[in-house]
């Protein structure tokens, strides 16, 4: 491929705008902000992605699905990088991402950032009963319970919705 | 701040001068201490993130073994991330899985109360706090490291480690203040994990090379706040703390129980068998 025509950066990240995030499809990897960067060394196109649990499975399979993705565009010399820091935060989902998530039934991030010492006192709090209001995502009451702080992967806990008895996920802050 | 050099050459000297079976009194090279070290970090979450992943499919109710099987899947990404750091330290081609899954029982690092049987599930619960309460003040210390990489691995953990820290602690609460059945139990697992704590506090050679190049705390100054977190924990948890002094110690330097083999013949079998398999 020549410099001449190879495509530029807002050209790509729409194409991984595309892109679905492999567990929770409803949600791009751009709406997740797990690129971290995307630009051209020389002929080479380099995208930066930083994972979101240290364990969590889908990490491979969204390389995977990067590399397929841009190679379908065309694109042939490509490199992955992995960046750890600063650590992905849920702050990073859009807002987008947010209404996509509700609207599938997951529970958006609520409880601020984990840089603003939610995090900090979290654990300070220890077994301190949550004060966080999480709104159901189907009925949007807030009288809902946590059954468990991990649910069906590592970035969910589980809650109840106790006025229309749903269970829902809940995106957790981190 | 004395160089980094400088300061392992006089670590790998003192390792030898205690006697201590560390890669660092076996070779000349500065890094290997830092290798130790960073393989005593990997170790231990993946001997635990094993032994929790053996509640799979066991556990009391759906909610906790989904909870378990997630906070073991933490710990063996942090695996990845510490040992594949050991493995780019130490510069012979080594990566994470060569490292978990072909050392035999004498080169893994891991504190003793990792390699803990799981028990009841309160056991293994109560063995997860007391890990979890001193994990959440290794890798807070560890975000300043004198090593950036340390600090980043350390960033990223911290965020995991602390639904761990709170999971563990209210379910130890939950079931201390719980019925006398569950309340024994939980006695039970204190006073049987509890010689197991000290380890985690007990600096060697490696410790002393890695607190003077800045790359890690002295395991000493992790202990008021340990000690303070795990007594309010048990206050709320109405759960006696053991008076005894007695502390089992060796895992840091290769010298494990019995129990270490077992897991690792589990864990390594496959590649054992089959050097090299993929999926």
């Amino acid at each position: 491929m020549s410099s001449a025509v190879l495509p530029d950066i807002q050209m790509v990240r729409h194409w991984l705008s595309q892109v679905p995030d492999p567990e929770i499809p409803v949600i791009s990897l751009t709406d997740l902000g797990i690129i971290r960067d995307v630009e051209w060394q020389g002929d080479t196109l380099v995208v930066t992605v930083t994972p979101t649990y240290s364990g969590c499975p889908a990490t491979t399979v969204i390389n995977l699905d990067i590399e397929t993705a841009l190679r379908a565009k065309g694109i042939e010399k490509l490199r992955l990088e992995r960046q750890l820091s600063p650590p992905w935060t849920t702050d990073w989902i859009t807002a987008e991402g947010r209404e996509k998530l509700r609207a599938y039934g997951i529970a958006p991030p609520v409880d601020g950032t984990a840089a603003d010492g939610r995090l900090a006192g979290r654990v300070a709090r220890l077994a301190g009963t949550s004060n966080l209001v999480i709104a159901c995502p189907r009925c949007g009451s807030t009288k809902t319970e946590k059954v468990s702080q991990f649910g069906s992967t590592p970035c969910k806990a589980s809650y109840r919705c106790t006025d229309c008895l749903e269970p829902f996920d809940y995106f957790k802050c981190i | 701040m004395p160089s980094l050099t400088d300061v392992m050459t006089a670590d790998a000297d003192l390792a030898k001068a205690a006697g201590i079976r560390t890669m660092a009194a076996k070779g000349a090279a500065p890094e290997d201490a830092f290798v130790d070290w960073l393989c005593r970090m990997g170790d231990n979450c993946l001997v635990l993130g094993h032994r929790v992943s053996e509640w799979c499919g066991h556990s009391p109710v759906l909610e906790e073994d989904i909870a378990l099987a997630n906070t073991a899947l933490d710990l063996i990404g942090q695996t990845q991330l510490w040992l594949g750091l050991a493995g780019e330290v130490e510069g012979k081609g080594r990566t994470a899985d060569n490292l978990a899954y072909l050392r035999d029982a004498a080169q893994f690092r891991n504190v003793l109360l990792a390699e803990r049987p799981n028990g009841d599930f309160g056991q293994t619960l109560m063995r997860q706090f007391l890990f979890d309460a001193w994990h959440m003040e290794m890798l807070r210390a560890l975000q300043s490291s004198s090593d950036k990489r340390v600090a980043e691995i350390a960033a990223k953990a911290a965020k995991e480690v602390a639904y761990h820290l709170e999971r563990s602690a209210d379910l130890v609460i939950r079931l201390g203040d719980g019925t006398e059945e569950s309340r024994a139990r939980m006695q039970k697992a204190l006073n049987v994990l509890w010689p197991y704590t000290g380890e985690l506090f007990l600096g060697d050679a490696v410790d002393q090379g890695m607190t003077e190049a800045g790359i890690a705390p002295a395991p000493e100054s992790l202990k008021a706040a340990w000690d303070r977190t795990v007594a309010e924990v048990m206050v709320e948890a109405t759960l006696d703390l053991p008076q005894g002094t007695f502390q089992h110690k060796g895992g840091k330097q290769g010298r494990h129980t019995e129990a270490l083999g077992f897991i690792l013949a589990d864990m390594q079998f496959l590649q054992r068998a089959y050097p090299g398999g993929t999926w």
